[in-house]
C-alpha cells in the first residue's frame, strides 16, 4: 500500500536530484541536529559541485522558491529541506491539505502535480518548482464544485472528514483521467489512502456515480 | 454538572400519557408512560415527518470536501509556537536528572517544561512508595518527560533532542503472560487506582492487587455474580470450555491527538481535537487551578477519536505550561508514532469461558475469567456482554487487569464488549454446533431478556438472515480446494446511555431565523446535521436554514462523544427547546393573523399560517419582521427517560440496550493462511434514526473497524527493548479500499417511547459483533475454531495445523 502510494505519489520528487528521502539519508534520519543537517547539505553541495558545475548550491538557509499553486504564481522563502505540505500549510495557510503520517503511507496529504496525485509530505517544495500544483482549495472552479466533490456530499463519502481532501484529490484525478472508471480502478486509486471512519464503500459509490453519469453522457 | 440530588430537585411534574411503541412496520402498540408536563407531543413515525428521518447530506459536507473545515490540526494563531515532546526511550526507568539548558539556549526556542504530574496512568494508592522521586517514573518506552516550544516545528524537533535526561533503568515486562508471573518485573510498586473516562474503561476502587495483577473485578454495578456456577455446570447436558485471546489494537484517528493552548492574563483558550470539550475544560481547571469560567475550549472539527480523545492528557498539560511560560499560543500535535505508542489502545485479553446448557439450549451456567493488559493503565476488562445478552441463573465474570510496561489503554469503540463478544458469540456458535441447533434457533431460544434490544435482535435476525441468504449455509469445511468459503453470524449488545445534564438552547432571531446551541462536538457522526433536522421540524424549516453552534464550552453543557450517547442526549432537549420557542413564536405572531389562537398557528415550508386558513400563510421571514417581537431564547435540559434509568447519574444507563446482528461471509486460503472477508450484512437499531444515511455510514464504519480488528490490526511489542515495532501506518496494517468487503446495512426504526425524539446511539453497537461473525464464518469454512485474533496468516495456519 505504502509502496503504491509512493510510486503514485511522488512522481516528480527526483527531478532536482534531491528527494526528501535521499536528503534525509545524507543527514541521518533520526538523531539529527541542525549541525548534522547542515553538514549533510554541505557535503551534498560539495559532491554536487564536483560532479556537475551546473548544479545549484541551495541552502541550508532560506532560499526563494517559486511555485504555481492553483493557477497562481506564489513566491515563498523556505529552507531547501522544506516539504511541499509544509509550505502549503505553514507558509501559505492552505490547511485543507492534511498530514496523517508524514511518511507517504496514508495519502492524507495528496495534491496534484501537473494533474497527477502526489504525496505532498514526500515531495520537497523545491521539486514542485515549474509544476502546476493543485490543492483541495483549488479543485472547485469558479465556485463550482468538482463532480467528485459533489458526489462525496451526496453519498456521504466522509465522516470526520480529515482524510477527505486527500481522497477527493485522488478520486478527482481518476475521473479526470478516466471519466468512466470502474470499481477496480476506484479501489486502486485510493488504495494508498487510509480512512479510519470507514467511508470506503460510500467513496466507491460516489465515484462510480460520477463515472456512471459520464458514461451516460458519453464523455 | 447535575448530581443526582439536583436532578431530583428539578424533577418536573408528570402526566400520564399513552404513547406509540414498537418496531415500525411491525405490530406496534400503545404503552402508558409518565411524561414530564413540558414535553411536546410524541412524534409520529418518520414517514410522517418532513425533516426528521430524512437522509439529507450532512451540513458540514461542503466544508469537508473543499478543505475549508478547520481542525485543531489546522489552527494557526498569530505568534503561535510549535511544541515537541521529549519522550523516554526506555520502557521502565527512574528519571535522575534533566538538563534543559542547551535546549533553552537553542535559537528560536521560547519555552521548555518538564512534566511534574503524569496523567494517562494508573495511580499508586499510596504514593509514598515513589515519594522520593523528583519526576514521574517512566513505565513505558515513549512516555513523556518534557516538552519544548519553538518558533517552528523544525526548531522544536531539533531542540527536543538537546534536552539531556539521565535515567536509571529498571527491569521491564511487556507481555501479558510474562507479566502475570510471580517473578515478573513489577510495573507499579504497590496497588493502583484507575478512574474511567467519559468513554468508559477504568475499574472500581480498592480492588486487591498482587504484583502486576489487579482484581478480581466483577464487572459493572448491578452485574455481580449470581447463582452457583458448579451447580449450573452439573445441570448442563453440554459444556463448552475454551480459551480465547485478543490482541492490542490502537485507535489511529487520522487527526492525531493535540491541542493549541493560548494562555492569556484574562483566561485560557484551548483548541482541542477532542471527544468532549468540557472534559478538556474540567481537567485544565483542575491542574492549573483556574475557575472553569475562565477557560474556553473550542473544537470545530475533530478528526476522529474512537474513544481515546478525552481530557488534556500529558501533552496538553505540557502545552498549557509552555503557553503560560512563553506568553504565546502553543500548538502541540502528536506525531503518528506518539499517537500509536502513548495515546491509547484497546487492551488485549486472555479469556477462559465455560458455558453450560441443556439439550434444548437453555443456559445453565456462564463462567468467565479474563486477564487483559492496558499497559500502565487499568480498564482491560472484557465488558458486560456475558451478563447483559443472555439471561442465565448461574453467572460469574471475573476480570483482572494486568499491568505491563506499555502505553496506557483508553476507551475504544465499545470498550471490553468487542473482546467479550468475540468469545461469547463464538462459544454460542460452538454450543449450537454441539447441540445440533441452527445458531439462529439457539438465539431465538436464549435471547429473552425483556428489553428493547432483545426485540430488535429478534427482528434483525429474521431480516438479516433473509437478505444474507442464511439458508444456503453448508456444513463446516464443505469446499474441497484450498480456498474455503463459509458463513457465520453473531449478535451485538451495547448499552443505551444518556447524559441528563445535557442542555440545549434554541433562539429565534427577530428576522425569524433559528439557531441551536450546545457545547458538544462533532467527531464525524453528523451531530450538527441531526440537531438542525430536529429543530427544523418544529419550525417547518429546512435543516440547512438552521444555524448550528456546537464545539464550544461557551454554549450550554453537552455530552461527551462516548458511549454512543450524543444523539440520544442532545436531540430530545433540542426538540423540547425548539418546541417551546416555536410555541412562543406562534403567540407573538398570532396578532398578525386576526389575533388567532396561538395553538392554531402552524409553521410549514418556511411559512407561518393559521389552521383552516392555509391559503393566508405567509413567509415566516416577512411575518417576523412585521411583528418586531425581539429575540426568543429557550433552554431545555435532557429529561430522564420516561421509564427512568437503571443507573441514573451524569452517565445514565437504561435497562434497555442497543442490539444488532451481523452475518459474515469469508474465504480462507488454507495454504497461505490469508482470510478475506467478502461480505457483511448488518441489521442495526438505534431507536428512531434521525438521519438514516448518517446512521448507515456509522454502521459501515463500525463494520470496517471490526473487520480490521479481526483480520489485520496488531500492536507488536518487542519484549527485549520494550518498544512497539509497528508504530506507524505502513506496518500497523488496517483495512483499506482493497480489503473492504461488500457491506449491506438494514436499519430499523424502533420507537421506545422514552424521550421526545426516541433517538439512540449506533457507533459502538455497530462494531461489536463483527469479529465473532467472521470467526464463526471461519469455522463454517474450515471446520476449525479460530480463538486467537487477529486472523493473520500466522494465527490462521497455527489454528489449521492444530
Amino acid at each position: 500500500m505504502a509502496e503504491l502510494s509512493r510510486s503514485q505519489g511522488s512522481g516528480g520528487s527526483t527531478r532536482s536530484g534531491i528527494s526528501r528521502r535521499t536528503f534525509l539519508k545524507h543527514g541521518g534520519t533520526s538523531a539529527v541536529g541542525a549541525a548534522l543537517l547542515e553538514a549533510g547539505a554541505a557535503q551534498a553541495a560539495v559532491d554536487g559541485s564536483m560532479q556537475d558545475d551546473a548544479n545549484e548550491v541551495l541552502g541550508p538557509g532560506l532560499i526563494p522558491i517559486d511555485l504555481t499553486i492553483n493557477g497562481r504564481r506564489v513566491p515563498v522563502q523556505a529552507e531547501p529541506a522544506t516539504t511541499l505540505v509544509d509550505v502549503l500549510r505553514n507558509h501559505l495557510g492552505l490547511t485543507g491539505t492534511k498530514i496523517g503520517c508524514d511518511r507517504g503511507a496514508c495519502s492524507a496529504c495528496t495534491v496534484w502535480l501537473d494533474g497527477q496525485p502526489a504525496s505532498s509530505c514526500m515531495t520537497l517544495a523545491l521539486d514542485a518548482r515549474g509544476r502546476n500544483i493543485t490543492t483541495i482549495e483549488g479543485l472547485a472552479e469558479g465556485g463550482k464544485l468538482h463532480p467528485v466533490q459533489q458526489a462525496f456530499i451526496e453519498h456521504d463519502a466522509l465522516q470526520c472528514g480529515f482524510c477527505t481532501p486527500g481522497m477527493v484529490m485522488s478520486c478527482a484525478a481518476l475521473i479526470d483521467r478516466k471519466p468512466d472508471a470502474g470499481i477496480d480502478e476506484v479501489k486502486a486509486a485510493i488504495s494508498g489512502h487510509l480512512c479510519r471512519c470507514g467511508t470506503y464503500p460510500n467513496i466507491f459509490a460516489a465515484v462510480l456515480a460520477v463515472a456512471g453519469e459520464n458514461r451516460r453522457r458519453g464523455t | 454538572m447535575a448530581t443526582e440530588n439536583q436532578a431530583r430537585a428539578d424533577r418536573p411534574s408528570l402526566r400520564s400519557q399513552s404513547l406509540l411503541y414498537g418496531i415500525v412496520g411491525q405490530e406496534m402498540r400503545q404503552v402508558t408512560r409518565q411524561v414530564p408536563d413540558d414535553e411536546p407531543p410524541q412524534l409520529p413515525v418518520n414517514a410522517e415527518l418532513r425533516s426528521i428521518g430524512k437522509s439529507i447530506p450532512r451540513l458540514d459536507a461542503v466544508q469537508k470536501v473543499t478543505g475549508a473545515a478547520k481542525y485543531t490540526f489546522d489552527v494557526q494563531l498569530p505568534g503561535m509556537l510549535y511544541a515537541r515532546q521529549i519522550v523516554c526511550p526506555w520502557p521502565h526507568a527512574r528519571v535522575i536528572s534533566i538538563d534543559t539548558s542547551a535546549a533553552e539556549r537553542h535559537p528560536g526556542v521560547r519555552a521548555v517544561h518538564v512534566l511534574e504530574t503524569l496523567l494517562q496512568s494508573a495511580r499508586l494508592r499510596d504514593p509514598e512508595a515513589e515519594a522520593r522521586n523528583k519526576y514521574p517514573t517512566v513505565r513505558f518506552a515513549g512516555q513523556t518527560v518534557a516538552a519544548v516550544a519553538a518558533e517552528t516545528q523544525r526548531i522544536a524537533d531539533q531542540a527536543a533532542k538537546l534536552v539531556k535526561v539521565e535515567y536509571e533503568r529498571l527491569p521491564h515486562v511487556t507481555d501479558l503472560d510474562a507479566a502475570m508471573d510471580d517473578e515478573a518485573p513489577i510495573v507499579f510498586p504497590g496497588p493502583v487506582e484507575q478512574p474511567s473516562t467519559a468513554g468508559g474503561g477504568g475499574a472500581p476502587e480498592g480492588l486487591p492487587q498482587k504484583g502486576n495483577v489487579r482484581g478480581p473485578n466483577f464487572g459493572m454495578p448491578g452485574m455481580t455474580p449470581t447463582g452457583d456456577i458448579d451447580q449450573g455446570l452439573a445441570e448442563a447436558d453440554v459444556i463448552v470450555e475454551t480459551e480465547y485471546r485478543t490482541q492490542v489494537q490502537t485507535h489511529v484517528p487520522m487527526e492525531t491527538h493535540g491541542i493549541v493552548a493560548d494562555w492569556q492574563d484574562d483566561g485560557l483558550t484551548i483548541y482541542a481535537s477532542t471527544q468532549h470539550t468540557h472534559s478538556v475544560r474540567d481537567e485544565a481547571a483542575e491542574y492549573f487551578d483556574l475557575p472553569k469560567s475562565k477557560i474556553r475550549v473550542i473544537s470545530d472539527f475533530t478528526g476522529g477519536g474512537f474513544g481515546a480523545k478525552y481530557g488534556i492528557n500529558n501533552f496538553g498539560l505540557l502545552a498549557i505550561h509552555l503557553s503560560q511560560k512563553a506568553g504565546a499560543p502553543v500548538r502541540m500535535m502528536l506525531d503518528r508514532r506518539e499517537e500509536h505508542v502513548s495515546a491509547g489502545n484497546r487492551p488485549n485479553s486472555l479469556q477462559r469461558v465455560r458455558i453450560g446448557a441443556k439439550q434444548d439450549g437453555t443456559l445453565t451456567a456462564i463462567d468467565v475469567i479474563s486477564w487483559g493488559s492496558g499497559g500502565i493503565a487499568g480498564g482491560a476488562g472484557i465488558g458486560f456482554c456475558f451478563n447483559a445478552l443472555y439471561p442465565c441463573p448461574n453467572m460469574r465474570t471475573e476480570q483482572y487487569d494486568v499491568f505491563t510496561n506499555a502505553g496506557p489503554c483508553a476507551a475504544f469503540r465499545a470498550p471490553g464488549q468487542v473482546q467479550g463478544i468475540f468469545s461469547l458469540e463464538q462459544a454460542m456458535d460452538e454450543l449450537a454446533d454441539r447441540l445440533q441447533l441452527d445458531p439462529l434457533i439457539l438465539r431465538d431460544r436464549i435471547d429473552t431478556k425483556p428489553t428493547d434490544d432483545m426485540l430488535a435482535r429478534a427482528h434483525e435476525r429474521k431480516v438479516a438472515a433473509e437478505r444474507f441468504g442464511w439458508s444456503r449455509r453448508r456444513p463446516p469445511n464443505a469446499d474441497a480446494g484450498p480456498i474455503k468459503r463459509g458463513i457465520g453470524m453473531a449478535q451485538a449488545q451495547w448499552v443505551y446511555v444518556v447524559s441528563p445534564p445535557t442542555t440545549v438552547e434554541v433562539r429565534v432571531a427577530d428576522d425569524g431565523s433559528v439557531s441551536v446551541y450546545n457545547s458538544t462536538q462533532d467527531v464525524g457522526t453528523g451531530t450538527r446535521t441531526v440537531l438542525a433536522q430536529v429543530v427544523a421540524e418544529e419550525f417547518g424549516l429546512n435543516a440547512e436554514d438552521i444555524g448550528v453552534f456546537i464545539g464550544d464550552t461557551r454554549f450550554p453543557w453537552g455530552p461527551p462523544s462516548g458511549g454512543s450517547r450524543v444523539t440520544a442526549s442532545v436531540t430530545a432537549p433540542a426538540r423540547n427547546a425548539a418546541y417551546a420557542a416555536a410555541r412562543d413564536l406562534a403567540a407573538r405572531l398570532a396578532p398578525l393573523f386576526d389575533d388567532a389562537d396561538p395553538d392554531d398557528i402552524f409553521f410549514a415550508d418556511g411559512k407561518v399560517g393559521v389552521r383552516g386558513k392555509e391559503g393566508a400563510a405567509r413567509p415566516l421571514k416577512d411575518a417576523a419582521k412585521e411583528a418586531k417581537f425581539g429575540e426568543i431564547s429557550k433552554l431545555a435540559k435532557r429529561h430522564d427517560d420516561y421509564e427512568g434509568f437503571a443507573v441514573p447519574g451524569e452517565l445514565s444507563i437504561s435497562r434497555h440496550g442497543l442490539g444488532g446482528v451481523q452475518f459474515a461471509e469469508v474465504a480462507v486460503d488454507v495454504e497461505t493462511g490469508v482470510v478475506k472477508v467478502e461480505r457483511i450484512v448488518a441489521a442495526s437499531d438505534c431507536g428512531r434514526p434521525i438521519n438514516p444515511k448518517l446512521v448507515e455510514s456509522q454502521v459501515i464504519g463500525g463494520i470496517i473497524q471490526g473487520v480490521s480488528y479481526a483480520i489485520y490490526e496488531d500492536r507488536i511489542m518487542d519484549a527485549a527493548s520494550g518498544h512497539q515495532l509497528n508504530a506507524n501506518v505502513d506496518q500497523y496494517k488496517m483495512v483499506g479500499s482493497r480489503e473492504t468487503p461488500a457491506i449491506e446495512v438494514l436499519l430499523m426504526e424502533q420507537i421506545g417511547a422514552q424521550s421526545s425524539t426516541d433517538a439512540r446511539g449506533i457507533a459502538e453497537a455497530s462494531n461489536v459483533a463483527t469479529s465473532a461473525a467472521i470467526a464463526n464464518a471461519f469455522y463454517n469454512a474450515t471446520g476449525k475454531r479460530i480463538r486467537t485474533l487477529p486472523m493473520n496468516p500466522a494465527n490462521v495456519l497455527a489454528t489449521l495445523s492444530a
